[in-house]
């Protein structure tokens, strides 16, 4: 058993809000190192690519998505449209829509405005951190307060890292030539590895691995989505397919009736929402049904209580 | 354009949370979403490593030391397992190994 050492007003220590917060931010400290180049190449590169000052900070303060940033510099810089460039920053974040589906589970009971917040910050370092934390089934309070002490110590090192490039770069411009953007793939390398622990898995790396390069000449960077699906599809059915060498015909059976169970779990949703439009338009049939019938017999007897009630 | 930038990320990245509502997903859904992480960074990585600068592919060791980097990257990686020493030590041999066949 573990002992948990509570404080004055009783909430176990190790867990709480502070606590949490602290050690998402601690937990994160490796990814900021991998960030830090990477934030001073943006601002070095935007002051490049002709960018106002407030442009970048403001890029770094609301759009708060590394690898977008990068690209919508380079399409300035190219003299792109704005409305291509904020097409292609959809596409290039279209991953961290998977992100969100991910988190659902574990914000669902959040308020809205925190789901709001942990949602601008879902960044590819912050989800990973907080990602590995939801899922230890420790049942630990105050995870949210984790994801957020990641989310802040990243947001806080990328604008300080925007700024620094933006001052200090423009001194020396020759910072981008030095190849300081390795640190992108190198953090991420990193955070791979530990996923990498099951057959299916590394199908599902070397896959997208492979597709993100065959389909890096798709525009707007559609090649990524490719490659992440094609990884995604490829893990999911090497995993099905391995479960199913190894367990018994019955328990196939069950297997496939759950994913039947599932999908008619969806039909279902979809049904009950046409049951719900049926019902609707019957309950507007009843109910005109209903008004007709009042208007005839009961008509009388409804006139007669009211009669009664009025006369008491 | 930089509000259009920020309203499309915010909105990719809040987007499921409405939608789901307060209903978990299937379970073959969830099951696939463990592997986004991995294959979106793979995704991510390969191109940055094997197409430095966004040009063509270029798998030459001898002029790409993205690949010398990369390769560092792994081997650490696995053995240690360490985020930091990972990244910093992949970081030392790239700019050793570009200094070198510069």
């Amino acid at each position: 058993m573990k002992t948990i050492i509570t404080s004055d007003d009783g909430k176990p220590e190790k867990y709480t809000p502070r606590h949490q917060f602290i050690a998402g931010a601690r937990d994160t400290f490796p990814l900021i190192v991998g960030a830090m180049p990477f934030g001073i190449i943006f601002g070095t590169l935007a002051s490049a690519a002709g960018v106002s000052f407030a442009g970048t900070m403001g890029m770094s303060m609301f759009v708060f998505a590394g690898s977008a940033q990068f690209i919508s510099i380079s399409l300035v810089a190219a003299g792109t449209a704005w409305p291509m460039i904020v097409v292609t920053t959809f596409v290039v974040n279209l991953r961290h829509m998977l992100y969100g589906a991910t988190m659902v589970p574990y914000y669902k009971n959040l308020s809205r405005p925190w789901q709001m917040l942990l949602a601008f910050g879902l960044t590819d370092e912050s989800f990973a951190v907080a990602i590995d934390r939801y899922r230890q089934r420790d049942g630990a309070p105050n995870k949210h307060y984790y994801n957020l002490g990641s989310m802040v110590f990243m947001y806080t090192n990328w604008n300080l890292c925007t700024f620094v490039g933006l001052t200090a770069g423009s001194s020396f411009p020759e910072i981008t030539q030095w190849g300081l953007d390795f640190a992108m793939p190198a953090t991420f390398i990193g955070m791979v590895i530990p996923y990498l622990v099951s057959r299916p898995m590394w199908a599902s790396v070397i896959t997208a691995g492979i597709i993100s390069v065959a389909a890096a000449g798709l525009p707007h960077k559609l090649g990524l989505m490719a490659a992440a699906i094609a990884g995604v599809g490829t893990g999911l059915a090497l995993e099905i397919i391995s479960k199913g060498e190894n367990m018994d015909y019955k328990k196939m059976d069950t297997a496939v009736n759950g994913i039947k169970a599932d999908m008619e779990q969806k039909n279902m949703g979809t049904a009950v929402h046409g049951i719900k439009a049926d019902m609707e338009q019957k309950n507007i049939d009843t109910a005109v049904n209903g008004i007709k019938a009042d208007t005839k017999p009961k008509n009388i007897c409804t006139a007669v209580h009211e009669k009664g009630d009025v006369a008491r | 354009m930089i509000a259009g930038m920020a309203i499309v990320t915010f909105a990719i990245r809040y987007v499921m949370f409405p939608i789901s509502g307060r209903r978990g997903f299937p379970t073959p859904f969830e099951r696939a979403l463990q592997y986004v992480p991995p294959a979106v960074l793979a995704a991510i990585i390969v191109p940055s490593v094997l197409m430095p600068g966004g040009g063509g592919l270029d798998l030459n060791p001898l002029t790409n030391p993205y690949i010398a980097g990369a390769l560092g990257a792994c081997i650490v990686g696995w053995k240690w397992k360490n985020l930091l020493l990972t990244i910093v030590s992949s970081m030392g041999i790239f700019l050793g190994y570009q200094w070198l066949i510069q």
